[in-house]
């Protein structure tokens, strides 16, 4: 509370002293400058600070409690080579594939069904909203269950109709289905509400056009809906990147207590469940900052190339741009009418 | 018409499949924290609501500080909520509303700070708190996470088109000075985005799971996420009271998001557009 009383303190001094001071630009401003500082400066103690810090321990040998030793690249040559890390790659760039795909195709199905449907509209929400606020650990230990080698659901579905249980938890692809389901559960009803706000955002005007001129439902999916929800899709694509490369909770619930922590084959071993046993399992700070920005990197690539697809190329871009220049000439048209419309639409949702 | 139909029925088909998926976790988690863990184990398992849950429950709080968990979660969750609240709608009242030499610069660095995932430098975040002395303590949990970025850029957004300028005027011909303009112009209006802020803010300080395991080190004081967690991994074959811990944990939530879950849904939706 000392800074809030700070920015009390100083917003009130300013108040009353303004008057007689000089008509100073910055101090006239000091009241605005302190009620935007609170965030600079927490950023730049823990998010600033650690990140350049980050850069000079991760040319560093330390395990946190004696001295700082200078390795000079060592860290970075040494991750270069290291199996264990390229392993973590792979297994995070997997599990990221395997459920991001199927997650965000379905999503838009969903969405689709949610935009047309009429009625149970807010019942519908809530229960695939539900999922994304429940914390991963609970939802990691029910999963774990259901998946378990011996006594899980699945394998008594299995069994019952007549196949034979599969060690889901003790191969590398069976963990991975099992994170990849976890990670796809959580996050489909998310993107589908994200997706049906993009689907609500097109205006209805372009479809009924499309539809005087003869087009096919498929046609006007790939012509107009996909289109214009490309940045909706790129916001939930590198949504899901950005979160995708950073699971960790999942195997760390899965198999953090097991000893080894990304598992049987170490087949859910992250590139964050890396960092965090290298760093805090096995005190190599310096080794645990390289990591970090290992991941950084990726990150980084993988935002780019995800614009780069879903930006598309210029011949779709102009799809894109003409489709919303029809849509704002329609939209300018039928202002009127169309907001007497949105209006309606809007109290008919709510009474939902 | 009758295709239509077609179309209507079969979309509601779809949609009640996805919600069957959505919800059976919770019931199977149910399930499982009302029977006897050799009853999970028994083949064919049992798929119905059993009648030990009570018992189940009674045995996460006899092995671990369930309600002292809870209540720190609580603070740590309401604490940075509320600081969250304060800060970010003061500064994105300053941000929308004023005119400041640099303000547009200052904004822009606000929103490169989005660019820098800060996850990265965990390690060195680790360090820091340990050099501040704050290893194991609630500030740890509190303080970092006071004030971000995202709910700064989202107030902002939501403050340009809610507060008009000359209800600030007008306060400012009352003689109002800044903090007194943002608490009797800015916080009333801006009340509908702080309770999505809030909810927002909450959630995520409740389940945050890799932060509280790193900096939480006093076995004594750790948050639910990581209490459940050590009940995991020392009680892991204890199915059925491991599930009641999980379910308890749970519930309160799933109340919290469920009363005020509609407009929240509505408010994630329209942010992700702004992007």
């Amino acid at each position: 509370m000392a800074v809030s009383e700070t920015v009390r303190g100083r917003a009130a001094d300013v108040s009353a002293n303004s008057p007689d001071g000089p008509p100073n630009r910055f101090r006239q401003a000091i009241p605005q400058y302190a009620a935007v500082s609170p965030f600079f400066i927490l950023f730049a103690i823990f998010g600033a600070f650690p990140v350049l810090f980050s850069i000079w321990l991760s040319f560093h040998s330390w395990d946190g409690i004696g001295t700082m030793k200078w390795v000079g690249i060592e860290q970075y040559s040494y991750l270069l080579t290291d199996p264990s890390f390229w392993k973590s790659i792979t297994n995070t760039l997997i599990i990221w594939v395997i459920s991001t795909v199927p997650m965000l195709a379905l999503a838009l199905v969903i969405a689709n069904a949610l935009h047309n449907a009429t009625r149970f509209r807010t019942f519908y929400r809530i229960a695939y909203f539900i999922p994304n606020i429940t914390s991963v650990v609970a939802v990691t230990m029910v999963f774990g269950s259901i998946f378990s080698n011996n006594f899980g659901l699945l394998n008594a579905f299995l069994q019952s109709v007549g196949l034979d249980k599969i060690e889901w938890l003790s191969q590398p692809w069976g963990i991975k289905v099992a994170i990849a389901s976890i990670v796809a559960w959580r996050w489909t009803g998310y993107n589908a509400i994200i997706f049906l706000a993009g689907l609500q955002a097109i205006s209805s005007d372009i479809y009924e056009a499309a539809r005087v001129d003869g087009a096919s439902p498929r046609q006007m999916f790939w012509r107009i809906t996909v289109p214009l929800l490309r940045p909706v899709i790129l916001f939930t694509a590198v949504t899901s990147t950005i979160g995708g490369l950073q699971i960790f909770t999942e195997s760390q619930v899965l198999f953090g207590s097991s000893g080894a922590i990304g598992g049987p084959g170490d087949g859910g071993l992250t590139i964050v469940s890396y960092l965090y046993d290298s760093a805090f399992g096995k005190n190599q700070f310096g080794y645990g900052a390289a990591i970090g920005w290992a991941l950084f990197i990726l990150i980084v690539l993988f935002s780019v190339i995800n614009w780069r697809l879903i930006g598309g190329n210029d011949d779709e871009r102009l799809t894109s741009r003409a489709a919303r220049r029809v849509q704002r000439k329609i939209a300018a048209e039928r202002a009127g009418a169309g907001q007497a419309d949105a209006d309606a639409g809007k109290e008919h949702a709510d009474a939902h | 018409m009758r295709t239509e139909r077609i179309r209507t029925v079969v979309g509601h088909v779809v949609l009640m499949l996805g919600v069957v998926v959505s919800i059976f976790p919770f019931y199977w988690m149910l399930v499982m924290a009302s029977n006897t863990t050799p009853d999970i184990f028994a083949y064919p398992p049992k798929l119905v609501i059993g009648s030990h849950l009570f018992e189940n429950m009674g045995h996460v709080l006899d092995n671990i500080d369930f309600f002292g968990a809870m209540l720190l979660t609580l603070v740590a969750s309401l604490g940075v909520t509320v600081l969250v609240l304060f800060f970010d709608s003061l500064a994105a009242f300053a941000f929308a509303k004023y005119e400041f030499p640099g303000r547009d610069l200052l904004f822009g660095l606000l929103l490169a700070t989005f660019m820098i995932p800060t996850q990265l430098a965990l390690v060195p975040q680790f360090v820091t708190l340990a050099e501040f002395g704050w290893i194991g303590s609630l500030k740890a949990l509190i303080i970092p996470g006071a004030a971000n970025a995202f709910g700064i850029f989202w107030m902002r957004q939501y403050a340009k088109g809610a507060i008009p300028d000359e209800l600030i005027s007008a306060a400012k011909v009352d003689g109002a000075g800044f903090f007194r303009q943002y608490l009797t112009v800015g916080l009333p209006v801006l009340r509908p985005g702080l309770a999505f802020l809030g909810i927002f803010t909450f959630i995520n300080v409740w389940n945050d799971y890799l932060w509280p395991l790193i900096v939480m080190t006093d076995p004594n004081k750790l948050t639910l996420q990581v209490a459940l967690q050590q009940l995991n991994g020392v009680y892991g074959t204890d199915y059925s009271m491991v599930m009641a811990g999980a379910l308890m944990s749970v519930i309160p939530l799933i109340g919290v998001f469920i009363i005020g879950g509609r407009h929240f849904i509505a408010d994630i939706a329209a942010g992700a557009m702004k992007f």
